[in-house]
């Protein structure tokens, strides 16, 4: 085909059907209620189903579908957490897990962090770190347990060293993958100016390699609860474990799904508290400057 | 390697008759630059001193940007001599600024981060016209406004020689023509050495004191440009010159560019 007008002598513009126009206007006063009634529409929509499947728990249990022993209603359930916030356990218990969990997760990101500037910035560091690091990356954590209560007695010392070994991980991979994604054109361009390696590390390939750290960061925090977790059934004889241990000594179904619930709380309290710092520290980040 | 002479900024660029020429910036002697087989730069020798504008043109994959790598002290030289003032910075064809740094500390990168630094660098800001961004994010600036701050990094350094990489090769046409006018009046306040690597013949003719064209590793054509300032693309010794240097670029055709 060559090249031909828009439009042929048979079909003038009159007669050609009106092209669809789309209206892609931006955010103006007018639709700010349509935009706020499509949130709260979302709203609603969230919510909706984790409601309801409370409510059929609720008259499953009432109606003795399942038996309370086995699935205790949330009524129950919100009974259990009064009787552990009343005799305190619940208040004694929360400050020592996540202490465990921090204390391990502060070890395990700064070791993490360590050993990924040294393997990211140095390729002696590399060498030496990468590959090691890599294959034991590679074992389950949790398969760790019975060498740890071996080597570290069931007190504490297992519990905060099976939480640090695993949040190395996480922040190891992602400060070492973000140091080496630093564009090396930015590096050459600060070369020139005469920085030592030294300063180059520290003025521009950390900061800009601080978004990839950051979620490293934020994933070893998950971990370091999914650690805590499998930790604490190492015979806890306080946290959140504990609580556990003894409910199902008793068979206490219902203490034993509030302190699920307590963990999963910890986990939402963690990440956002995880993206908090994110925000704070990242307000360069394309998607968080405005336009 | 580096060239320690006293560089005075105030080295007056029109030398009179008999006192000492200003002082050297860039020594060149039989430089070679070899990859694998080829030797990409094969004995260059140049000589450039300190207020000179000179640029640097060629077809692609001449050699242009290893030459200036070399000059910038980001390659090495496979044989001859490199001699090239300490104080030297560059603009590449992309800003390459650090995101994670504000506008203003981007232009003192090399500065201890302190008040003396930000001071500096809102004057290096100042002088292209970008103070109101000093405290921005780089990813919030346009190309010309980011290229801008690529150009006052590289002058709070105060340079001696100044190396530009095709600079303007990224920018739209209008920006490009207000770059020009900005690069001549720092270089004119300043005197630094500044070499400026570019594609485009009229930009070389239009800023430059002397235009060097890079052929078949080696320098093909050198020549000085004694047109007065500000020049007009409409001159008839511009397009004379004009036409020269394409055809030693070997574009058959002088009419029609630019
Ligand atoms: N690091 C390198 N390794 C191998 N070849 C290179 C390297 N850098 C440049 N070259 C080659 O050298 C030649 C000149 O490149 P370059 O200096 O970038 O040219 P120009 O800037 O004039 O377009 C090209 O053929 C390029 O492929
Ligand atoms: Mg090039």
């Amino acid at each position: 085909m060559t090249a031909t007008h828009r439009h042929t002598p048979d079909t003038p513009l009159a007669e050609a059907p009106p092209p669809v126009l789309v209206d892609l206007s931006g955010r103006t006063a007018g639709t700010e209620p349509r935009a706020r009634r499509a949130r709260a529409r979302q709203l609603v929509s969230r919510t909706l189903v984790p409601f309801a499947l409370l409510a059929l728990w609720q008259v499953a249990a009432d109606r003795n579908w399942v038996s309370p022993d086995a699935l205790p209603p949330p009524t129950v359930i919100i009974e259990a957490f009064a009787e552990l916030i009343r005799t305190g356990e619940l208040q004694s218990a929360i400050p020592t897990s996540l202490a465990r969990s921090l204390v391990g997760l502060l070890f395990g990101a700064f070791t993490g962090l360590a050993l990924g500037l040294f393997a990211g910035l140095w390729r002696v560091g590399e060498e030496l770190v990468d590959a090691p690091l890599q294959m034991l990356r590679t074992i389950p954590f949790i398969a760790m347990i019975p060498l740890f209560i071996i080597w570290f007695g069931i007190g504490e010392e297992a519990k905060i060293t099976l939480i640090y070994a695993a949040t190395i991980f996480p922040v190891y991979l992602n400060t070492y993958a973000g140091v080496r994604g630093v564009d090396q054109k930015l590096i050459e361009a600060v070369r020139v100016f005469g920085l030592s390696p030294l300063e180059i590390a520290w003025r521009v390939i950390v900061p800009t390699a601080l978004p990839s750290i950051l979620v490293g960061l934020r994933y070893a925090a998950g971990v370091s609860l999914l650690a805590l977790v499998a930790a604490e059934q190492i015979n806890a004889r306080s946290g959140i474990g504990f609580i556990l241990l003894n409910a199902n000594q008793f068979q206490r179904t219902d203490i034993i799904i509030a302190g699920i619930i307590v963990y999963a709380l910890l986990g939402i309290v963690i990440d956002l508290v995880m993206r908090v710092i994110e925000h704070v520290s990242l307000p360069w980040r394309p998607s968080l400057v405005p336009a | 390697m580096s060239l320690h002479s006293p560089l005075s900024p105030a080295t007056p660029r029109l030398v009179p008759s008999g006192a000492a020429p200003p002082p050297v910036a860039v020594e060149l002697g039989g430089l070679r630059r070899v990859f694998g087989e080829r030797a990409v730069l094969d004995g260059i020798d140049l000589t450039l001193r300190r207020g000179e504008f000179v640029s640097l043109l060629g077809p692609s994959g001449t050699g242009k940007t290893t030459l200036l790598r070399i000059l910038a002290g980001l390659d090495r030289a496979d044989g001859g001599t490199v001699r090239v003032a300490e104080a030297r910075s560059v603009v590449f064809q992309e800003p390459r600024l650090v995101p994670a740094k504000r506008v203003w500390q981007n232009v003192v990168i090399g500065h201890r981060p302190n008040a003396e630094a930000r001071r500096l660098a809102g004057a290096a800001l100042e002088e292209v016209g970008l103070s109101r961004h000093a405290d921005a994010w780089p990813k919030t600036l346009s190309g010309g406004e980011a290229q801008r701050v690529a150009l006052a990094r590289a002058l709070a350094r105060e340079p001696s020689l100044l190396l530009l990489d095709e600079p303007f090769a990224a920018l739209d046409a209008l920006t490009r023509i207000r770059m020009h006018d900005l690069v001549a009046q720092l270089w004119r306040r300043h005197l630094p050495a500044v070499l400026l690597v570019t594609h485009d013949v009229d930009e070389a003719i239009l800023l430059s004191d002397r235009v060097i064209v890079l052929s078949g590793g080696g320098i093909a054509f050198d020549t000085a440009v004694d047109l007065p300032r500000p020049r007009q693309r409409s001159d008839r010794a511009f397009g004379v010159l004009r036409a020269r240097l394409l055809a030693e670029l070997g574009v058959g055709s002088a009419e029609g560019h630019g």
